[in-house]
Parts: C-alpha cells; structure tokens; sequence
C-alpha cells in the first residue's frame, strides 16, 4: 500500500525506519567491530566506537586457540548434509503431494508438519539413547540425521508450495512425448522448479546451521558445529571480549550473508504458507 | 496407422459419472472434432484416448492393438495442449527436440526433423529463443512442431485455440487444416467451438453430459440434426425452434427452422411479428422479431441490403423443404 | 486427475519421507512414554521398575514445576507482546516510501539469522555485564547504577534478548501481510475523512489479524522450546528455569529419566494444544 508522499514525510520515514534498523543491527554491529580492537580496547571507559587501531589478530588467536577451521567444517557437513539428503528425499514426495494429489494428501501433509511441532526435549533421552546404542554420539552422521528429520517437514513443504506453481499440463505434456517418471523429475520438473529448490536449500541450511538443541546435546568433541563452539566461550576466561566476538563474527557471517538472500523464501518456509 | 477405436469405454470420478458409454471408431488418417458445451466431457474422452487417465471401463484401440493399459509415453499419440504446455527452461530448438531425445533419436535425424518442422511453421529464425520470449500464436506453433516431429500414430489437440485472439484463430485454423491435408495423420481436436469444428472436421462428434449425440460429416450434421440438442448446437445463428398448433401443422411437437432459411419481404408471407433488433453485417443482416405468435424471438438471416428497422412489422416464409421436424422427445422426425 | 500408474509411482515416491517421519515420531514418543512410568535412573540402579503414574504426579508436585511453568508463559508471553506490538509498528514504518528500504529491511532481518548460541553470548557479555557491559556504561552515563542484568533481573534480560531474536521474524511476516493490504480501500477510508487511528483500528488491524495469528502460534511453538539462550545465559538459575530447561536438566543432569520423560509428555501435549490451532489455520489455507 506505498503511496506517493511529500518529499518531507519521506524524509522523516526514512530516518525513523533508519534509526530503527541500526538500533536493530546495532548488536551486530558492535560485535563485529569489538572482533578487531585489542583486548583492551574492547573493555575500554568510555567504549570506543570507530576509532581504534584495527587489528586482526583475534581471528589469529580464536583459530590456533579452539581450532575454528574444524568446527566451522562440521557445521558445513551437517548443515549442508542434512538439507541435501532431506531434499532427496522430499523431492519425490512433494512431486508425488502436488501431481497426485488423493483425498489423504492434505492429512499427510499436516501430519507431517504436525512432527515439526514435537518439543524436543521430549524425546531427548529416547535419542540420546538410541544414539549410544547406534554408536552415534558426537558423530557427523548422527546430527546429519537429526537435523534432516527435523528439517524435513519444512523442506517437504516448501517444495510441494513451489511444484503446485508448476502447470499439470506441462508434466503431462513430457509424458506424451515420451518421457517416463525419471525423465520428469530430472529433465522437466527439477529445472522448472530450481529457483524453489534452492531458496529451500538455502533456508534450511540456515535452520540446520543454527540449530542449538540436539548441536549441543549430542556432540562432545568432535562432531561439535559453530553452535557448541561459541558455546564454549560461556565461561569467562580474563580479558575476552575481542575473542568472543571474533569467534561470533565467524559463526554468523556466513549465515547472515546466506540469510539477506532468503528473506522472502522465509516467510513461505516458516508460516507453511499461512500468510502471503 | 492410426486408426482408434473407442469399445463402451466409461469414466467415473468417484461417484460422478463423467462418460457413461462411448463407442467410437475414429478411422486412419481422418480428422475428428469433438464438439459440445464446456463440461460435457468431450475433454475428458481425449484424455482417455491420450492415456492421461485411466479408463473406469472399456477398451481403447489404436491401431487395432489394445492400449486400455498403456501409459500415455508408449501409445505413439502427440497431444497439444490449450496452454501450450511448453518447457520454459528449453530453447524452442530443445521443446520441439525433447520427444525425439526421449526416443533416442540420434543426433543427425534429431537435427533433420527439427529443420523441417521448424521450416513448415516458420519457426527457423526463433529455433534458440526461450517460450516466454515468443508470442501466443508463435508458442502454439512450437507446440505443434513438438508433436509432429514425432511423426505420431495420430495427434490430439486439446482446445488449441482457445487462448489466441480472434484473428490469429482463424489464421491458426486454416494452418492446422492445411498440415492436415500434408500429413495425412490422424488428427483428433476438442472444442466448444462449432465454426471451429464446421470448417475443420471430417468427422464431427457431438457430445453432451458424456453421451455422444451424432457423429457426421459437417454437412450432415448441418441438414439432418438427429435431434434438437444437435439442431441447436449446429449452425449460427442458431436453428428457431418453434411449438405449439404451428408446429402441429407439420405434424411434429416441434419445428425448427434455420435463420438463413427464411425468406423475408414487407407485404405477405406465412408469418408475421415485429422487428426487435436489427444487426447490420455489411454482407448480411440479421433481424430478432418478435410479436410473431410463434416463439419468444425467432432470428432470420437476409441479405445486406434488407433495411427493416426497429419496430418494422414484417412477413416471414419458411423454406419447407429445409424444415426440421421433432417429436415430443426431441427427436428428429422422418 | 491421474491414473493408476501415477498413484502407484505417487505411493512409492512417498514413502521414504512418510516412513522416515513415522519413524522419528513414534519411536522416541513410544520410548518416553515407556520411560515415564518407570523408575529409572541410569547412574543409580538403572531400571528399578513400574512405578505407574508417580512420575508425573511427582513432576507436577515437585518445588520446581510451577515456578518452570509461570518462567516459560512469562518468557513466552513477554516475547510476543514485544515482537508482535513493535512487529506490527515496524512493519507499518517500513511499508511507508523510503529511501534505501531495501537496506532497512536487511538491518531488521539479520538478527533471526544469528545462531541461538551467539546472540545469547553476546548479550550476555558484551551488552548485560555489570562492569564490561554496554548498558552499564549507558547507565554509568546517566550516573545510574548498573544493573546486574541477568542475576536482578534475569526475567526481563532473557525477554530481551529473545525478542531481539524474534522481532524480525513477527515484522517479516507482518510486513508481508501489510503490503497485500488493499491501497483503494485506505484511499477511500482517507476520502471519507477517516483519522489516522481509525483506519489502523477498523482497516489494518482486522487485515492483519490472521497474520498475527500466526505469528503467535509458530513463536509459541518454538519459544516453548527455548534453549539455548538459557544454557549459555543462567543455566536456568535466578528463576529462569523453563519447563524446557527442567526437563534437560532432569534428563541429563540428574539423570533421573523416568521423571524427565514424564516432564517430555507434559512439554509435548503442551505443544500439541498450540499446534492445534496452527494446524487448522494451516489446512483451511491448503483448501482455498
């Protein structure tokens, strides 16, 4: 509902919405700049807000210190393993929900968001004991798993809001000419609908990068993402804020980057297309 | 090559029954319309023929094989689609050669086939554009090619013309009829539209709730209209009905008679009633009369130069020889 | 519209997800049920039996239960008050003509995509430490005490920073709502002399309403299960201890499962209650 306005009422707008939004960012913000001051300056009285001597050697410290490389590398593999098993799977079910639709399509589909609901610390020792005895405890594998179950209602989902754009006739069309069920979904269906699938791919991802619950409760020290590294910085050692928040810079920055490009899918993916 | 023959084939959706029974035989090489108003299954019977949903009971034959149970992919047939259907993501070079990819075609045959088809609907110069950079009659062109490409058993078209503007339809019409008489192929093609299905059939079908109600060649559905539903549907401006003791007079319940087939004149004639509206066309003119006893409005076609105005009391002859005449169950009399 | 092959090929192509959902549901559900009416403590004894109903009688009848539940409706309560009152602001502000809308947007969203862990840390320390902390010099400043933010008023700390997490969330979805809003209908309420207040009250607001029915759904749904922002904040201590946080703790800490899984039913019918109504927003959408 924008409409045209006078010149001053744009003005004052934009310097609300402006100072809003940096009130808003402003914690982001202030992490991000503390990651290059000196432990000292960090801490500083009166803080110190642009002018200081910029420095790098944070980053240096947080990497030799905890080894920064290995759990970013675990929260890559979890993060991206579980959003690309769970859109293989999701793929041929969110087809099958949107072509095929039966009288059971839409029960399934919202019993199937229905687990997404399920607290987790209601199951948690369920898990926890199902992966003692899979030998699954602080493995890769085990939270790949976890957070693609988690995910995958979401995923399945999404997709089936974005195949359901796709015209029937299209895929009856490629049946015509010829094609069977692989060549449609690999040929005809999947290239039509890549725009949807990444924008899932991506938001899961971020869900997955994010997640706290089972990342801290399953893993010790080696399977453990970004989540139980920051994690690891809960109890004060001396001086550390400059530390802490050069370890929170590199936690965040590739999700926020990843995140500005998956604002609108956000709201798809997270009201189950309640609200447009 | 493609012949298809339709044996007491039925379809259901749940408890709604779509077609009750259809016997059919479309033969090699015709070119079949079916014809009738939206929902009376006409649709829904080549989607049946195309494979893209079952049959609740019957056989379908093509080519004298059984094909009841064969998906759509394996029964040889090119369908074209009301929206076109093509693949976004493809070139026009890429859609018209999926089917031929599906098929294996090698390469070199691919390239041969889409040249020519390319050239019969001129599309040679468009061959690497995308579908969404081309225009409505531009797509259906490569929808077309797409299916012919294939050199199918027969080619079904589903309300092809139905999204292009009026101009553009007629030019389509007249291509489509033209690469019928080229290839010789067995075409079937759906419409709601009866001038489409008068100047493009061999063979009309027409169908209401699912039933068909004849099938002829145009010009014998025009003059011998097995019942009323036919009678009315045929033909534009539509047939007069008229009922009652002038309808007895030709011993039937009712009597149809078509607008072209009433002579008009100023002073004497059979009938007489008052000119509601009058439809000047240049070539030809058509006057709504009303007030004549006989029906609500009974329309009648003269020449151009007729100038009968508003509120004019005119006199009507029927042609007898042209008169339709209907029992009491809308059938048509001997 | 489909044929007997596409439905067998649709069933098959299921499967995998229906299955592996099945799965993930039920197994854990059946399991906690099992534990929650045994006396079992894997540290002390392991298995010690059927124990009936005591374990969530003795759940609900322990000194930390009704405290968890009045901090969980506290925090999940004061966190949509916030997100959804200052969501709906927001939201009209940034649907207002603007120079660089499209950065504002950014700046408001980037708090959902910080991880749980992060934020928490960074509010902890960097914003809410007594001495160190941002807030305290802005008090300092004002020649106020610094408040200990998370030990005096813990509550409030851990609402603030949820809702900082949150509040781009509720704006998002609100702001999508805003601008299907319909502009001839605010012209004419505006030509028919209706004040500012008034349109807001009888045009936005009832257009609105289903959006900020979701919200508040899918933010109790996952506010319910707050975490992390506890764990690395007061491990549940000055009164901050959720009915989520009880259950870990009962779980994992002391390791008394059979009393932690009866908390997990209770968590989860809890859930279920909310999830309900979501659930039918949701299914009267996917029929229109």
């Amino acid at each position: 509902m924008a409409r045209a306005v006078t010149p001053k009422k744009k003005a004052i707008n934009t310097a609300a919405a402006w100072a809003i939004g940096l009130l808003i960012f402003f914690p982001i913000l202030w992490t991000i700049l503390t990651s290059f001051k000196t432990e000292a300056t960090a801490i500083a009285d009166p803080p110190v807000f642009l002018f200081f001597d910029w420095t790098l050697e944070n980053y240096q410290v947080v990497q030799d210190r905890s080894d920064y490389m290995r759990f970013l590398w675990n929260s890559v593999i979890i993060a991206g393993g579980s959003t690309l098993i769970g859109v293989m799977i999701a793929v041929p079910a969110a087809w099958s929900m949107a072509f095929v639709p039966s009288k059971r399509t839409k029960d399934i589909l919202l019993w199937m968001l229905s687990t997404k609901m399920l607290p987790a610390v209601g199951v948690l020792y369920p898990i926890y004991l199902i992966f003692i005895s899979m030998g699954l405890l602080d493995t890769r594998t085990g939270l790949v798993f976890i957070l693609m179950m988690m995910n995958l209602p979401i995923i399945v989902w999404m997709l089936y809001t974005y195949f359901k754009e796709i015209p029937g006739e299209i895929l009856e069309a490629c049946r015509m000419d010829g094609a069977g069920l692989k060549e449609e979904i690999l040929h005809i269906l999947t290239p039509m609908a890549i725009p949807g699938i990444a924008s899932t791919m991506l938001l899961n991802f971020i869900l997955a990068w994010n997640e706290a619950f089972w990342t801290l409760n399953l893993t010790a020290a080696q399977a453990a993402p970004l989540t139980a590294f920051i994690a690891s910085y809960s109890s004060p050692e001396g001086l550390f804020f400059a530390k802490l928040s050069a370890a929170s810079t590199m936690a965040i920055a590739p999700v926020l980057i990843l995140g500005w490009f998956s604002q609108k899918q956000l709201v798809r993916g997270l009201t189950f297309g309640a609200v447009k | 090559m493609g012949s298809i023959r339709l044996e007491q084939v039925n379809k259901t959706f749940g408890d709604v029954t779509v077609i009750p029974s259809v016997d059919l035989d479309i033969d090699d090489g015709e070119f079949v319309v079916f014809v009738g108003p939206s929902g009376c299954g006409k649709s829904t019977l080549l989607r049946l023929i195309a494979g893209l949903e079952d049959t609740t009971g019957g056989r379908i034959l093509i080519d004298g094989k059984d094909a009841t149970d064969t998906p759509p992919a394996k029964r040889g047939l090119a369908m074209v689609f009301q929206s076109y259907a093509l693949y976004p993501h493809m070139s026009v070079r890429k859609n018209i050669a999926f089917p031929l990819r599906m098929a294996k075609m090698d390469k070199a045959e691919q390239d041969r086939r889409i040249e020519q088809a390319a050239a019969v609907l001129n599309l040679t110069d468009y061959l690497d554009r995308r579908p969404g950079q081309l225009s409505g009659g531009q797509r259906q062109r490569v929808a077309i090619g797409r299916a012919i490409v294939r050199e199918p058993a027969a080619f079904l078209f589903d309300e092809p013309l139905s999204n292009l503007d009026a101009a553009l339809r007629v030019g389509m019409r007249l291509e489509i009829s033209e690469l019928h008489e080229r290839l010789k192929t067995t075409m079937v093609y759906v419409t709601h539209d009866q001038v489409e299905a008068m100047t493009m059939a061999d063979k009309i079908v027409v169908l209401r709730a699912g039933n068909i109600e004849q099938v002829g060649s145009p010009l014998e559905l025009y003059h011998t209209p097995r019942n009323l539903f036919v009678a009315g549907f045929i033909g534009s401006p539509r047939m007069n009905f008229i009922e009652g003791p002038e309808a007895a007079r030709y011993n039937a319940h009712t009597i149809g008679i078509r607008p072209e087939h009433i002579a008009v004149s100023a002073d004497e004639g059979t009938w007489s009633g008052v000119v509601s509206v009058s439809e000047h066309l240049g070539s030809d003119t058509f006057f709504h009369v009303h007030d004549s006893g006989l029906a609500e409005s009974i329309t009648v076609r003269a020449g151009g130069e007729v100038g009968f105005r508003h509120g004019d009391r005119i006199f009507m002859t029927p042609r007898e020889d042209v008169l339709h005449r209907f029992s009491a169950d809308g059938l048509r009399l001997a | 519209m489909a044929t007997q092959q596409s439905r067998s090929a649709a069933r098959w192509m299921m499967a995998p997800a229906v299955v592996l959902l099945l799965g993930w549901m039920l197994v854990p559900l059946v399991m906690t049920l099992y534990f929650s009416f045994k006396q079992y403590l894997p540290l002390r004894g392991g298995d010690l039996g059927w124990v009936g109903f005591d374990n969530y009688i003795r759940f609900v009848t322990s000194s930390a239960f009704w405290p968890s539940i009045q901090a969980t409706l506290l925090i999940v309560g004061g966190v949509l008050v916030i997100t959804v009152g200052l969501g709906i602001l927001l939201a009209l502000l940034l649907d207002q003509p603007m120079w660089g809308q499209g950065i504002v947007r950014i700046l408001v969203i980037a708090p959902f995509f910080v991880m749980p862990t992060v934020s928490a840390l960074v509010w902890k320390n960097m914003f809410m430490d007594p001495v160190n902390g941002l807030l305290a010099h802005l008090w300092k400043f004002f020649g106020a005490q610094p408040i200990e933010w998370l030990s005096q008023v813990s509550m409030t700390s851990i609402i603030i920073i949820v809702s900082w997490q949150w509040l781009p969330f509720a704006t998002l979805i609100l702001l999508t709502a805003v601008q299907s809003l319909d502009t001839e209908q605010m012209e004419a309420a505006e030509m028919d002399g209706a004040p500012l207040l008034s349109r807001f009250w009888h045009l936005v607001l009832p257009h609105l309403s289903r959006a900020i029915t979701v919200v508040i759904l899918i933010q109790t749904i996952f506010l319910l299960s707050i975490f992390a922002e506890i764990f690395v904040t007061t491990q549940g201590s000055f009164g901050t201890r959720t009915l989520t946080y009880l259950i870990f703790q009962r779980v994992l800490e002391s390791q008394n499962v059979g009393l932690g899984s009866a908390g997990g039913v209770y968590a989860i019918i809890l859930a279920n209650i909310v999830a309900i109504f979501l659930m039918r927003i949701v299914g009267k959408n996917l029929d229109a």
